[in-house]
């Protein structure tokens, strides 16, 4: 039954991929496209295997800052959503800074950033600011959320603030705090990107988005549609990842995860 | 039976409120001149129509609100475990099953859980759920998400269980049956109780006594001794002549109270 489920699930936009990619591959061969236009679809795979020495490497390297990124994001926006709802004066006197370091377009504080630090930190402190907002504000959204009657109900028991937090405030925001973590993992690989394509970085540091800029000065079409993919593939496997944990997390008792199996 | 005078000759009072007042700080006055004493082992209800103040009254006896004016004394010490609180709404934690929203009272107290195993048993055996230690709330009914609430009321054994309309928003049937097991629960451990209603025939059918309100500003209007003692009282006592006579003298007090307003 589950499995019938899952392929009920992923049927659908399964098939409108392989339809795109089909025309694709049509349209390429018969209107005889030269590959350093478009390469076919097939072109590509084929590229992905025959150049993985180089491209997996870097596919390493953008993974790599994604995850160190978005798990500082993940500290960093918990610990401050925490020091929010602890205090009201921090609250309204570091907000309106991440405010702005979110508002600001990550490719113009790239730049910047590849002044002062060496370019693989840079790229990671890019990464980490565009994650770190959403994490930030959907936790402190969670934990100012948190229900009027059991906090009543805990301060009537004489529970510490600690253990208000630890039992209440947290797992009470476990679903905002996931959803930020979802969008955080998105944007933590948009923020790699936007740096390693500002930050120029060659050699042994170089990411996918160095490999496609490569690719373009060479006229590698075929290379920078496989590293386009596979960047594609990095962020849908990022998004199922944080969508799985979600979803097991919540299963049990959150309206969020129980509507994915309807 | 009838309207009585607040009798301060019976011993024990385990809350007492004399002339107390409640202004928040908008101005409005929630609460006015309000004497009244919680005896130990009774079954106290506050009627009224919405917004005079019983809730109130209730986070004051709870200490979770402190009165503006008059004085309130509690001849229990106001610590761990000593109150239970039952909302209108279940008021669970979503993410802990049945086991750990019962246990919580006890392991905010330090008690682990293996110690906290055998009152949680009993209680839930005590609220018809042993069955469903397991589960999480969103698969219990409104009933027994409700049963689930009394229990972690009752699992630290208060000598004071707070009620704020807890059976409000349940259907007649549930609402009826869980009135009954409150009365067999209350006759069992002897805990006193004070319960906010807005239903005369709750009122009349779970307590021992009942103090009618009225709003702007909340205040208590009347005082009515149900004689009949809770603890002979089973569902046949909903059809004696005796209960619908307590029924229309709450009614009458109601309307005398708030004439032109609905309870």
């Amino acid at each position: 039954m589950a499995l019938l489920a899952l392929v009920r699930r992923l049927a659908p936009p399964a098939l409108v991929f392989t339809a795109l990619l089909g025309t694709w591959e049509a349209f390429v061969r018969l209107a005889e496209v030269p590959s350093f236009v478009l390469p076919a679809p097939s072109l590509v795979a084929a590229t992905l295997v025959a150049d993985r020495a180089t491209l997996l490497p870097a596919l390493l390297v953008t993974l790599k800052i994604t995850g160190f990124a978005l798990a500082a994001a993940v500290v960093g926006g918990v610990g401050l959503a925490i020091l929010f709802s602890r205090s009201r004066w921090i609250e309204r006197s570091v907000l309106p800074l991440a405010i702005v370091l979110q508002v600001t377009p990550i490719v113009a504080i790239a730049p910047l950033l590849l002044v002062y630090l060496d370019p693989s930190t840079a790229v990671l402190v890019c990464a980490f600011l565009v994650a770190f907002f959403p994490i930030l504000s959907n936790t402190a959204l969670g934990l100012a959320s948190t229900d009027r009657n059991l906090l009543d109900l805990f301060r009537l028991y004489g529970a510490s603030r600690l253990q208000t937090l630890r039992l209440l405030r947290l797992p009470g925001a476990l679903p905002h705090f996931l959803g930020g973590v979802r969008i955080g993992g998105g944007l933590a690989l948009i923020g790699a990107i936007a740096a390693e394509l500002a930050a120029g970085a060659a050699g042994k540091g170089a990411g996918l988005a160095f490999r496609i800029v490569e690719a373009g000065y060479r006229l590698n079409i075929p290379r920078m549609f496989a590293a386009l993919a596979l960047i594609s593939l990095l962020g849908i496997a990022i998004f199922s990842a944080l969508a799985l944990l979600s979803n097991r997390v919540l299963r049990r008792w959150h309206d969020s995860a129980l509507d994915q199996d309807k | 039976m009838g309207l009585a005078m607040l009798d301060t000759t019976r011993p024990r009072a385990l809350v007492t409120l004399h002339d107390v007042g409640k202004v928040y700080a908008t101005g409005t006055v929630a609460l006015a001149n309000i004497d009244l004493e919680v005896r130990s082992g009774e079954i106290l209800t506050l009627l009224g129509p919405s917004g005079c103040g019983k809730s109130t009254i209730l986070r004051l006896v709870a200490g979770l609100d402190t009165p503006t004016s008059g004085v309130l004394s509690r001849n229990h010490a106001n610590v761990r475990g000593t109150v239970g609180f039952v909302f209108q709404d279940p008021t669970l934690m979503p993410w802990a099953d049945v086991f750990d929203n019962i246990y919580l009272p006890l392991r905010l107290q330090g008690q682990s859980r293996n110690k906290a195993a055998p009152a949680i048993a009993d209680v839930l055996e005590r609220v018809g759920l042993a069955r469903f230690v397991k589960a999480f709330p969103r698969e219990l009914s409104g009933g027994m998400r409700m049963r689930v609430s009394i229990a972690r009321a009752l699992v630290s054994r208060p000598r004071l269980l707070l009620m704020d309309e807890p059976f409000a928003a349940l259907d007649e049937i549930t609402r009826f049956r869980l009135d009954d097991d409150l009365v067999a629960l209350q006759a069992e451990l002897g805990t006193t109780i004070v319960f906010v209603t807005h239903s005369v025939f709750e009122s009349v059918y779970l307590s021992s006594r009942i103090h009618v309100m009225a709003a702007h500003p909340g205040r208590i209007t009347a005082e009515i001794e149900i004689d009949t003692p809770s603890i002979r009282r089973g569902r046949e006592f909903r059809t004696t002549p005796a209960y619908l006579h307590y029924c229309r003298q709450a009614s009458d007090a109601l309307q005398r109270a708030a004439p032109g307003e609905d309870a």
